[in-house]
């Protein structure tokens, strides 16, 4: 390598050594900064118009169904002593509510994203290892065991699973015309094939594999009998549950309940007068929350947003309006350009 | 071996060291215990030790143990891997020291033995040129007397050569047969690191001989002139008093670490009152919300109130936010610092071609601190010089002679036989001058080639050898030499020379010896024709008052000669001489022998007979020596002075030596305003000196201060009057001046007088002094300390210093063993500094703002998440991610960053000196940049999470699914967060290499690679427990939403940093450095050599003398007594051994002195006269 020249000992005489490598080396010119700036803030300001407008176009249709006002048709339901209670909230639509129509339910100051919450499942029961089945792992502690029987799916998570029921009621002629909700695929495509298994059935019964197990605490049903309609839909891969699992990470949230997309309403909700009935299980005031149900279609961008679109158009307008105080300034104190580089 | 001759220490020690040395700190069992140990020894270390154990307890771990584990192993072997490799290194060296040859008398056979087998007691031959492999008691030596010439630059960093002698008793046992038979008993005292010290007896044949400094050769001497010797080991390896002195390195801090680990242990008490805030936080929730919450969550079995559930809150919290100290850090920063020190290692232009010497960077730990140096101390021989001295001009009755041009070099060999080669000169009508037979010129060399006390060697016909106790003498007598008046040998009373091919003896009569008061030296001799004169040399100043009144003439036209060669840093001396009558000879020899003989003041009766006869010289002429600089050295101080550089030159050197080369290296110039020397003996007077100066100067200064207000330092406003003053002051101090000045109470005083100089020369210090003034500075100025040196008495200071450099390619290595730096050439120092050190600073400080910038963005967000999460301390992001953010995803890019980043081309930096003011100033790393940083990083944090917040709460995918669960989250905030701060170090990037573009891009890159390999499905197959992010990537950055929402959060993180860069560049340019020294182009041009021109315009009538004179006293008589001489002549070795004792007793004196000043004698001026008569000789 070393030509006749060098010297013993003498380092090599490469860019990389003697720190001459070559290099891109950017300035914060006014050249680059302002144009970036009044691109940016454009763009923004583009942006944040479409998102708005989109945004506005979608529907959102929300009823609180709590019961913690007297007046509130739910209220009967909501002591904490009744069982079976079902309620009904009246509403209507002056005009097609446009489909897809999604219905969520909702649940505030419920704390799904608390870490010991988290935690509490176990995963090799989820993903159908039925050694696991009696012997729960110490994560869902304290649904662990219930009366010695371990229980399945343990643990706190799968334990409050949300379990009102719904039922949506268009009125015609005074008669009553149930909307239908298709709750398949409402859960994650990676949960529902991969990521949650059942266990394989035994002696060709789904429920056999469940025995010496028991159901959770709060639960009515045992998990092979949580859709009594569809055999498919039972287990750790009911959509419900599904959902349910999928914790939300704040203490505010909605989750799916049904797409509304059958048949007469694939247009979405006709105008008219509608009765949601609930079937009233599921005790929230206890911890000081609320349940609501939500109606809402969306855009390519999703649900009703104007949050983004709003931040979209502040920040696109600060944006330009930097950019022309950067002008000014750079006009008024521009020193002399020295690009060295 | 010479089992007969026996060792004891005073002291119990009995155990017999052999001589090897061991500097490593490990061996291979050793190794990992002892490094583990020392690793855990880092509180930063401990402190993840301990996480990891709390993460161990499950309820608490709100993350799992591997988040921590990871990345201490990592950290851990890391560091392990690079003191291995250092340790590696040190045995090395050490195997190569304790493998060097030596020959050791074994059963009367001298045998070669590697050093690291020699053995307390064994007995050592040494040949001339080597170094001594330890403490040796000399017992003979080739030379007559038993005496043998050493050189102790690697001890002491003195140059000139210092005698030893053997005790009469044992220099009779000359051949090995004699001495394998010395069976003497040796009791000394305890090794210690007292140089000049040793005290011991040797029991031998009954007898008791008193052993001193003054019998022992020192390991890390050199044997010079002196054909071999014996010595008997005293001290071995660690023993001896060079390894003593070495002692074990102390561990150096950069002030960037000791900032650093402030701010740690700032970011540990911002941890716990984060911790502290979320636990009261849960407390508070758990009450009022969690307790009702009981029947979907129910508590922990351990816990039974809000209480406890707090306390446990708190430990999870310090968990999950620990990252804000990542433990990437500290291995971070040593990974910088060891590119930094390669790229030292590799730079061409601080290779020496000459020795073929790289620089190297012998610590790896302070680079960045190279780039806040302050205070730079030097050291003189070696470092700045080359310690050749070059007969350069002289002036001869009034005529200059000396390079007008630099041609070929004059060619003496032609007509001179006996001319040293070596010799240039190119002033060829000197030589014609000679030739013509000019009577002056003739006088003048004849002059050169009689006054002095060189030694001549011819060992072949016209092969001659100086040896010269001074190399400023050896460069006369050769020059005098070279223009035919060749010095050829003496004997105590008679003088040889050869004028110009005609051998003429003449007969010494006296030597009047050299001393510092007075300055001159002169000879006594009679001519073959038989006329009495007496030649004398010395300074121009001392000398010019002894003239007779008809050389007024010449005086003058010399005088400005003398001038001109002291504005070109040269050594002058003047040479005049006296024709002495018959009588007057003889009556003055008579009171001579009078005040020789005299028992009381003895010395100052001597002074004033030299006195007398020293009158009515006759003028010749004058000689300019240069002392050779290393080169580049005047530039190099002139670019670092500029760039705010304080210089102080400590050396062992005489004063004038040292003030004429401050001269030379252009520290001091005709623009100094005064030039201050402190040379008091007393505290008072010391005390004095220093006041006077400092009143001087506050008059000046206010004096100044009236004339115009515009020397206003703009950073520091001045915590003292002294420190505002701008003259051009300079301070020369002595040894035993700085003793006083160094006392506690004096020392306040002493250090705000020299910081306000601008040149400060300290001489003839000893190393420990050279170590308090270091350490004077480094205590009380908070500036960081740069300490040059090449030779062993530079050991202590470097050691001292923040930085320590050594001068390598020398013989020494003491001072480069030392050193945390060393390269071959002083010029060096400004590439080191300004290039490299600068660098080094701006990536470092860079670095860590942007490192704790990153951290704080990255581990916030799970505070703010806490209030959204009942403060159950669930993190925010996936715990892979938490793993591999400090360590994959962000780690390389700004390690890029760190390393290759430069604001400025290197040439810049040299050019505009400037530009290294930052970083003295402190401004690119300190506290408020600190703050500036964290709340950046606190501010993105808030970004990173209410952005998301506002936006995935209400938003579904487009397919209904709300993106407000968890993972989605999680996912979104991560994604934001790594390209944010991609985003961020491709700003604070400011050198763009193929290198940084492939970590931005490859991190970013990876980041999304491994984001989808983690939440893949086959992954999941496989660890289907680990991997509970399964899909959510997929799922989530597949909505535009989500995307938007990234770069709504990135442009509101990185547009206000934009906007604030663009506007303080805009706004204030003088921060930034390219524009601020484009400006400062336009005011000054600064161009290379400029200053020296100056200077010598503005010389004006200020007359300096360039007197500076290398030698000692002593030799004289040395030389008059005959003991330094290879004489066979027995009637001389009579005669010598008649004076033996008396010159012996006053070199011991001299020796002994109780003070730590140098040996070299000085603070009681003893004028030594020997008087020979001629009854004498023969």
């Amino acid at each position: 390598m070393k030509s006749e020249g060098e010297f013993v000992n003498q380092p090599d005489n490469t860019a990389f050594t003697q720190q001459r490598l070559p290099a891109w080396q950017p300035m914060l010119s006014a050249g680059i900064v302002i144009p970036l700036f009044t691109l940016i803030g454009l763009a923004f300001i583009g942006i944040g118009v479409a998102l708005f407008i989109t945004s506005q176009n979608i529907k959102v249709q929300e009823l609180d169904y709590t019961g913690t006002a007297t007046s509130s048709p739910c209220f009967q339901c909501s002591g904490l002593s009744i069982q079976n209670c079902t309620c009904e909230r009246n509403f209507s639509l002056s005009e097609l509510f446009e489909g897809p129509v999604f219905f969520y339910y909702g649940l505030s100051n419920y704390y799904q994203n608390y870490r010991q919450y988290g935690v509490s499942k176990d995963d090799y029961q989820l993903s159908g290892d039925t050694t696991y089945f009696l012997k729960p792992q110490s994560y869902c502690s304290p649904y662990q065991y219930s009366n010695n029987k371990p229980i399945v799916p343990c643990g706190s998570i799968a334990n409050s699973m949300f379990n009102d029921t719904f039922r949506l009621y268009l009125l015609v002629n005074g008669s009553r015309k149930q909307v239908p909700f298709d709750g398949k695929g409402i859960a994650w495509w990676t949960d529902y094939n991969i990521k949650y298994r059942n266990p394989s059935p035994v002696n060709g019964s789904f429920a056999a594999a469940f025995d010496g197990t028991t159901k959770p605490v709060n639960w009515q049903k045992s998990a092979y009998e949580l859709d009594p309609t569809d055999q498919a839909n039972n287990g750790f891969l009911n959509q419900d549950f599904l959902v349910w699992m999928r914790r939300a990470a704040l203490p505010n949230f909605r989750k799916l309940y049904g797409r509304i997309t059958g048949g007469d309403y694939s247009q979405g909700l006709p105008a008219g007068n509608y009765t949601l009935q609930i079937s009233y299980n599921y005790p929230v005031l206890s911890f000081g929350g609320t349940k609501k149900v939500v109606f809402s279609n969306v855009s390519w961008m999703g649900g009703k947003n104007q949050f983004l679109g709003i931040a979209y158009l502040v920040i696109g307008s600060l944006c330009v309006v930097m950019a022309i105080v950067m002008l000014i300034v750079y006009a008024k104190y521009k020193f002399p350009d020295n690009d060295d580089a | 071996k010479s089992d007969l001759s026996h060792f004891h220490v005073v002291l119990d020690q009995t155990r017999i060291r052999n001589n090897c040395i061991m500097t490593s700190k490990y061996n291979i069992i050793t190794f990992l215990p002892v490094n583990l140990f020392e690793q855990f020894q880092e509180v930063a270390n401990t402190y993840f030790l301990f996480l990891l154990i709390l993460q161990l307890i499950p309820q608490i771990s709100s993350l799992s143990w591997f988040t921590t584990i990871v990345p201490l192993v990592l950290v851990l072997s890391i560091t392990a891997v690079k003191d291995a490799t250092d340790d590696y290194f040190r045995h090395k060296s050490d195997n190569q020291v304790n493998n060097r040859q030596s020959q050791v008398l074994i059963n009367g056979i001298l045998q070669k033995e590697k050093w690291m087998n020699v053995r307390v007691g064994d007995i050592i031959k040494l040949e001339n040129n080597q170094f001594v492999a330890a403490d040796l008691l000399l017992l003979s030596s080739s030379e007559p007397h038993g005496l043998c010439y050493i050189e102790t630059a690697e001890l002491d960093g003195e140059t000139n050569m210092k005698v030893r002698q053997s005790l009469s008793v044992t220099s009779e046992l000359g051949d090995p047969n004699h001495l394998a038979q010395f069976d003497g008993e040796v009791v000394c005292e305890p090794p210690n690191n007292k140089l000049d010290r040793f005290c011991g007896t040797l029991y031998w044949r009954e007898c008791k001989y008193g052993l001193s400094n003054q019998n022992m050769l020192l390991r890390g001497c050199v044997l010079r002139n002196t054909e071999s010797c014996y010595g008997l080991v005293i001290f071995a390896g660690p023993d001896t008093k060079l390894m003593q002195n070495s002692g074990r390195t102390k561990f150096k801090r950069t002030s960037i670490d000791r900032l650093m680990n402030t701010l740690v242990l700032w970011i540990f008490g911002f941890l716990v009152c984060m911790g502290v805030i979320l636990a009261i936080g849960n407390a508070v929730w758990e009450r009022e919300v969690g307790f009702l919450f009981q029947s979907y969550l129910p508590w922990d079995p351990p816990v039974d109130n809000f209480l406890f559930s707090a306390f446990l809150s708190f430990w999870s919290y310090v968990i999950i936010l620990n990252t804000v100290v990542p433990i990437s850090l500290y291995v971070s920063v040593e990974v910088i610092r060891l590119c930094h020190s390669y790229f030292i290692n590799w730079d061409r232009r601080m290779f020496c071609n000459r020795s073929s010497t790289p620089a190297e960077a012998r610590s790896t730990t302070l680079n960045e601190e190279l780039g806040q140096v302050e205070y730079i101390f030097s050291d003189k021989t070696g470092t700045l010089t080359q310690n050749i001295m070059t007969f350069n001009k002289c002036s001869i009755n009034g005529r200059a002679y000396g390079e007008r041009h630099r041609a070929q070099p004059l060619d003496f060999s032609t007509w001179n036989p006996l001319a040293d080669r070596d010799f240039c000169f190119y002033d060829a009508s000197l030589l014609e001058a000679v030739k013509v037979g000019e009577p002056a010129v003739h006088e003048f060399f004849r002059v050169l080639s009689l006054c002095h006390t060189v030694m001549s060697e011819e060992k072949s016909e016209g092969e001659l050898v100086y040896k010269a106790q001074s190399p400023d003498e050896g460069a006369l007598v050769t020059a005098a030499r070279n223009f035919g008046f060749v010095f050829r040998s003496r004997t105590p009373s008679t003088i040889t020379t050869q004028e110009l091919g005609k051998a003429v003896t003449y007969t010494l009569l006296a030597i009047l010896d050299f001393n510092n008061i007075r300055k001159r030296m002169s000879v006594i001799v009679r001519t073959p024709e038989g006329r009495i004169r007496l030649y004398c040399k010395g300074a121009d100043t001392v000398l010019f008052e002894r003239l007779h009144s008809c050389s007024h003439d010449v005086m003058n036209i010399t005088s400005d000669h003398l001038n001109e060669y002291a504005g070109d840093g040269l050594r002058t001396l003047a040479l005049a001489y006296r024709d002495l009558s018959e009588e007057q000879w003889a009556e003055w020899a008579e009171r001579y022998r009078g005040a020789d003989k005299a028992i009381d003041c003895r010395e100052d009766r001597l002074a004033a007979a030299y006195e007398e006869i020293e009158q009515d010289l006759m003028l010749l002429g004058a000689t300019a020596i240069e002392d050779k600089l290393q080169e580049g050295v005047a530039e190099t101080i002139a670019i670092l002075s500029l760039a705010n550089i304080k210089i102080w030159v400590l050396t062992g050197d005489k004063q004038e030596t040292a003030v004429n080369i401050g001269y030379s290296c252009k520290m001091l110039t005709d623009d100094t305003t005064e030039v201050f020397i402190v040379n008091g003996h007393t505290v008072q007077s010391v005390r004095e000196d220093l006041r006077l100066v400092a009143r001087e100067r506050m008059m000046e200064s206010a004096r100044t201060r009236d004339g115009g207000k515009e020397v206003e330092t703009q950073w520091a406003p001045p915590t003292s009057v002294l420190e505002s003053i701008s003259g051009e002051f300079a301070l020369v101090i002595s040894g035993h001046s700085l003793a006083h000045a160094l006392e506690a109470d004096m020392e306040q005083e002493f250090l705000e007088t020299a910081c306000a100089c601008r040149a400060v020369i300290c001489c003839r210090v000893t190393p420990l002094q050279k170590a308090m003034v270091v350490e004077l500075v480094k205590r009380h100025k908070n500036a960081v300390t740069l300490a040059i040196g090449d030779g062993a008495n530079d050991v202590s200071m470097i050691k001292t210093a923040h930085i320590g450099v050594g001068i390598s390619g020398q013989e020494g290595i003491q001072a480069v063993l030392a050193s945390d730096y060393s390269f071959s050439q002083f010029r060096f120092l400004q590439r080191l500094l300004l290039v490299h050190g600068r660098w080094s600073y701006l990536r470092m400080c860079r670095f860590l703002c942007y490192f704790f910038y990153k951290n704080f963005a990255f581990t916030m967000v799970h505070f703010w998440f806490g209030f959204f999460c009942g403060f159950s301390a669930q993190t925010v992001y996936d715990q892979y991610f938490i793993t591999l953010y400090n360590i994959v995803y962000t780690s390389l890019p700004v390690l890029a960053m760190g390393i290759f980043d430069q604001d400025v081309p290197e040439q810049r930096s040299l050019e505009y000196p400037k530009l290294y003011e930052p970083g003295q100033l402190n401004l690119l790393f300190n506290k408020r940049e600190f703050f500036i940083c964290i709340a950046q990083g606190i501010y993105t944090s808030v970004v990173l999470f209410f952005i998301p917040y506002g936006v995935l709460s209400q938003a579904t995918q487009s397919n209904g699914v709300p993106l407000a669960d968890y993972q989605t989250f999680a996912v979104t905030t991560a994604t934001a967060l790594v390209i944010v701060v991609s985003v961020q170090i491709s700003l604070d990037t400011g050198y763009w290499t193929a290198i940084n573009h492939f970590f931005v891009w490859g991190s970013v890159g990876a980041y999304f690679t491994i984001l989808f390999t983690m939440h893949s499905s086959v992954l999941f197959n496989i660890f289907p427990k680990q991997f509970h992010f399964l899909g959510s990537s997929q799922n989530t950055l597949a909505q535009p939403v989500v995307w938007l929402t990234i770069a709504l959060a990135t442009v509101i993180c990185i547009a206000p940093v934009l906007a604030f860069r663009f506007l303080k560049l805009d706004l204030k340019p003088q921060l930034s450095d390219t524009v601020r020294y484009t400006q400062l182009v336009q005011q000054k041009k600064w161009k290379p050599g400029g200053r020296a021109a100056l200077g010598r315009l503005g010389r004006g009538g200020s007359r300096r003398s360039g007197y500076a004179f290398a030698h000692q006293e002593g030799f004289g008589e040395l030389i008059t007594s005959g003991k330094n001489m290879r004489l066979s002549s027995l009637a001389l070795a009579t005669f010598a051994s008649r004076h033996s004792a008396s010159w012996i007793d006053t070199l011991r004196k001299k020796k002994h002195n109780p003070h730590s000043t140098p040996p070299t004698g000085d603070s009681s001026p003893a004028p030594s006269l020997v008087l020979i008569s001629e009854t004498n000789t023969f």
